[in-house]
């Protein structure tokens, strides 16, 4: 499949809006990944039990080490007085701060008991930036169930960040969104190869390297949930650059070119340094394209990637997507993806049980879906790949192309050698 | 509040899901936010179970607050009949929904559904996942069992197996068919694979065995208040407790204690002279109280390991487990923080750990050889081989599980014998193993963690700082196998504090050496 490949595009296909049992995480999950790539944050879940069992059960594994996550667990005498929830709440982040002087952030994170008992986690963070002056940044963002789905609460933790970012007045260009440290350095070596200079990454790996924002900022979105993040940005001067996201080779090379042109680079360079990498990535997508070519694909809601996923393996891969669900559908952002997305049905929200009933009426080659889902489903005979893989995963950029592709036709060639038949 | 890194168990929803899911026609509706649904992959994914588990997620939003959760559970309820129209329904509250007050129970019962729908009180801010497990069967056999005749010949229950229970499949299987070789008939097994059909008819049985306490026995208790079914005390963990169990049981059921044990091979595991090895290896012991009991005794009295130390994570069965572990010396551990677990682990410096998931990530920490003794466990725990942990077959697959993990008994000589040898050293690990063990330097086990945690590491290190090691004395330290260095540096350590010695010397190691010798 090429850029060229004439498609209708997915711009005014009406969106089929569910609203029943969503069978999707909470946006607490998206610190087992936050935590990882800010090594001086801490984050700290306000709420009860099941956020602390969540949290350790998302993380599949668990992190063999102390993991720079932890939960304050709410007790029933902190339900009696708010008063006293405050003062606990301070008492255990002091004991904290003095165990982990390393810490350098720290994150309030506000959970669905500690939202629907109105615990103000912004009053607490503003004493204890008062206290700490400087030495330890306190933020405070809300991952509760109630309010965020899964990736969600990854935006909410970079949109509570914004505001606190120093000011400049300098140009500069802003990723923004948290990618694995191996992608965020191959990202930056093609923007710097292509001559642009002062590029910085939100969220940075430490707070000593926050990057700065002003009224001659142009930021970027490397992932499609940040629109929260994208509007704090705006609203501190910057201008987002209108881009596909970089999955895939053509999703790659329409970033890159979106900012090329943005920032001034000349056509010429920009073929330069994106003709090699573009070659290695069609052929890397390539081998996985012959298992995934006229496969029938329905993703369940997960994380928000699912659109520009399917425009993925649907152009690059030659997949045949048969329903695409996300949790949320943010226009202003998706509208270039959904422009390049073949006609498919879409549907946004969850009744699981209906949705269930409609993939089993298409009987898709390969469905998308969360963990909950993926062993009923194979055992009902269905090829499934777990969405929760796509936000652990190296996945975007032209050297993640064929790695991205693979995640796909795993599940199948691994059917068909279980079946007896090739890999 | 109380700051939490990693937790032994779930919210006591979590213990319904484990008895709805383990039985069969019976469904679940948990008022809960978007999120809870995470609950599910433990079944799906850890346990690998090839079927959702039957529970319905009212799933509600911040706008549906204050506006109308209480129809949304009432519209979930309804939906979640006419779909799956179980024998019976159980609905409940989680965390969050518990602080809004719909009374789940109440709504239900205004739908008048044509099953029996048992509601559960399960306080989230104050108990944990056991305690929902056994309050919930607890609370469906309530409400389901009938009075009926006894079966004409002898027969039992056996309570207490729940969905991602540890090992709880392998374990009915090996008792079932044990009690059934000596005459008895099951009546039913439940929570596991029963329907709300099999629990009216638990009263039929003659007696229960209880093979969980954990999550067992508030059934258990009921069914002999009201239906006069004695239960039985013993778990049936390890060669002789199985025995004790037999003899219980045949007493109850009045049948002959003969039983087969040609089965049976870990006595002779444990006799046969390669084991000698094994004498006074120093073992910690953590898990549920059953389990880790249990394994005491399995240690001390069956294999010949010394228990060092002995506790559980919940706090119910605090009172038994105290007194267990003074019958061992010790101290009972009562803690459900990993924290002060890992700190009561450094100070005992055992060779050894039986332990859940949280002491492997210990274990591993330490480089201290580490064998799965109970709940929670993770994905690799559930395998896909017969593995009992009661009965005959459980006591030959403990011996197993608990010895591989140590270095064996001629190759440790050799270890001892060529300390130096480049190739063939105690770093490298067990020579059957094929991963590489690093262990962690003291120092940086040492990192202070918790309070009780520091606590201890001051003290060992006020003891340390009184005491000081020659360069000669530290680098024969050093040729110790690292599987007991830390213990040989221990009581070096405490037998020079009683000497009043402040200066170690090789000659202070070996006298040490010769005061410890056993």
């Amino acid at each position: 499949m090429s850029l060229d490949t004439p498609t209708t595009g997915c711009l005014h296909t009406p969106v089929l809006r569910e609203r029943g049992q969503r069978e999707v995480f909470c946006g607490l999950t998206g610190i087992i990944w936050l935590h990882r790539k800010m090594q001086d944050a801490f984050f700290l879940v306000v709420g009860s039990r099941t956020c602390a069992h969540l949290l350790q059960s998302a993380a599949g594994v668990m992190i063999f080490a102390e993991p720079r996550f932890g939960t304050a667990i709410l007790e029933e005498k902190d339900l009696a007085g708010l008063a006293d929830a405050h003062t606990e709440l301070e008492r255990e982040v002091e004991r904290l701060l003095s165990r982990r002087p390393d810490i350098r952030q720290l994150f309030l994170v506000g959970s669905c008991p500690s939202e629907v008992i109105k615990l103000d986690l912004s009053r607490t963070a503003e004493r204890l930036n008062a206290r700490h002056g400087g030495a330890v940044r306190v933020y405070n963002y809300s991952g509760s169930g109630i309010e965020t789905t899964f990736t969600q609460g990854e935006d909410a933790c970079l949109a509570a960040m914004v505001p606190s970012l120093e000011e400049t007045a300098e140009a500069n260009l802003l990723v923004v969104g948290a990618l694995p440290d191996v992608v965020e350095d191959q990202c930056l070596s093609l923007l710097t190869q292509m001559g642009i200079k002062n590029v910085s990454f939100l969220p940075s790996r430490r707070a000593a390297t926050a990057p700065k924002v002003g009224p001659n900022t142009r930021f970027i979105l490397t992932q499609p949930f940040l629109a929260d993040t994208a509007h704090a940005v705006e609203r501190r001067g910057g201008e987002r650059i209108v881009a596909p996201f970089p999955f895939g080779e053509e999703g790659t090379t329409d970033w890159l070119r979106a900012v090329a042109k943005a920032q001034g680079v000349m056509l010429e360079t920009f073929e330069a340094v994106t003709a090699a990498p573009r070659a290695r990535a069609r052929k890397a997508v390539a081998a996985h394209a012959e298992t995934l070519r006229d496969k029938t694909l329905f993703m369940f809601p997960d994380s928000q990637l699912e659109i520009p996923l399917a425009r993925f393996l649907a152009r690059e891969c030659g997949m045949l997507p048969v329903e695409v669900g996300t949790p949320y559908l943010h226009r202003g952002l998706m509208e270039p993806e959904l422009a390049l997305l073949p006609q498919t049905v879409l549907s946004e929200g969850q009744d699981v049980d209906l949705q269930l009933d409609r993939h089993a009426a298409l009987k898709p080659d390969l469905t998308v879906c969360g963990l909950g889902l993926a062993n009923p489903l194979e055992a009902a005979g269905y090829a499934t790949k777990w969405a929760i893989e796509l936000v652990f995963t190296p996945v975007h950029f032209y050297e993640q192309a064929g790695d991205l592709a693979g995640l796909f036709s795993r599940p199948l060639r691994r059917r068909a050698m279980l079946a007896g038949g090739q890999a | 509040m109380k700051l939490t890194l990693w937790t032994y168990e779930g919210p006591p929803h979590v213990g319904a899901m484990r008895v709805a899911t383990g039985m069969k026609d019976v469904h679940y509706v948990l008022h809960a936010p978007q999120g809870d649904t995470y609950a599910d992959l433990l079944f799906t994914m850890i346990e690998r179970r090839n079927h959702r588990p039957p529970v319905t997620f009212t799933t509600f939003q911040a706008s549906d607050l204050g506006g109308d959760t209480a129809n949304l559970f009432k519209r979930a309820a309804q939906g979640a009949y006419d779909r799956f129209k179980p024998q019976a329904m159980i609905v409940g509250a989680s965390c969050t929904a518990e602080l809004i007050q719909d009374d789940p129970g109440g709504l239900a019962s205004t739908l008048g559904l044509p099953c029996p729908v048992v509601p559960l009180d399960l306080p989230s801010y104050s108990r944990k996942e056991n305690f929902g497990a056994d309050e919930t069967f607890h609370a469906l056999v309530r409400a389901l069992a009938q009075p009926c005749e006894r079966t004409r010949e002898v027969s039992c229950n056996i309570l207490g197996a729940t969905a991602l229970g540890f090992r709880h499949r392998d374990d009915v299987t090996e008792i079932a068919t044990l009690l059934r070789s000596m005459g008895i008939a099951i009546n039913v097994a439940a929570p596991l694979d029963a329907s709300p059909e099999d629990l009216k008819r638990l009263p039929a049985a003659h007696f229960n065995v209880l093979l969980y306490p954990e999550t067992g026995e508030g059934a258990a208790r009921w069914l002999e208040k009201t239906h006069a079914q004695p239960w039985t005390k013993t778990t049936p963990i390890g060669a002789q407790a199985t025995r004790e169990f037999i003899a219980e049981v045949a007493a109850l059921a009045g049948v002959s204690p003969q039983v087969d044990e040609t089965n049976l091979r870990q006595p002779w595991w444990s006799a046969s002279v390669d084991s000698t090895y094994l004498t006074n290896k120093r073992v910690f012991i953590f898990g549920d109280a059953t389990h880790a009991m249990a394994a005491a005794r399995v240690a001390r009295d069956e294999i010949g390991f010394e228990v060092v130390g002995l506790g559980c994570y919940n706090r119910e069965f605090a009172r038994p487990m105290r007194a267990c572990a003074k019958e061992y010396g010790l101290e009972a551990l009562i803690s459900d923080d990993y924290l002060d677990v890992e700190a009561a682990i450094i100070a005992a410096a055992p060779e050894l750990i039986l332990g859940t998931q949280m002491e492997r990530h210990i274990a591993k920490r330490l480089g201290i050889a580490c064998a799965v003794i109970s709940a929670p466990v993770h994905v690799q725990d559930f395998p896909a081989r017969y593995s009992p942990q009661m009965g005959f077959e459980g006591a030959n697959v403990l011996f197993d599980t608990w010895i591989h993990p140590l270095v064996m008994g001629l190759e440790e000589h050799l270890l001892t014998m060529f300390r130096e040898d480049f190739e063939f050293h105690d770093a490298a690990g067990p020579s059957h193993h094929g991963g590489k063990a690093t262990p962690a330097p003291v120092q940086q086990i040492l990192e202070p963690t918790a309070n009780a945690a520091t606590q201890m590491i001051e003290a060992a290190q006020a003891l340390a700082d009184a005491l000081h090691w020659l360069p000669d004395a530290e680098r024969e330290l050093k040729k110790i196998p690292f599987f007991v260095r830390a213990k040989a540096r221990r009581n070096t350590e405490k037998y020079a504090a009683e000497k009043g010695v402040t200066q170690i010397s090789i000659e202070t190691l070996y006298e040490a050496k010769a005061h410890y010798a056993r």
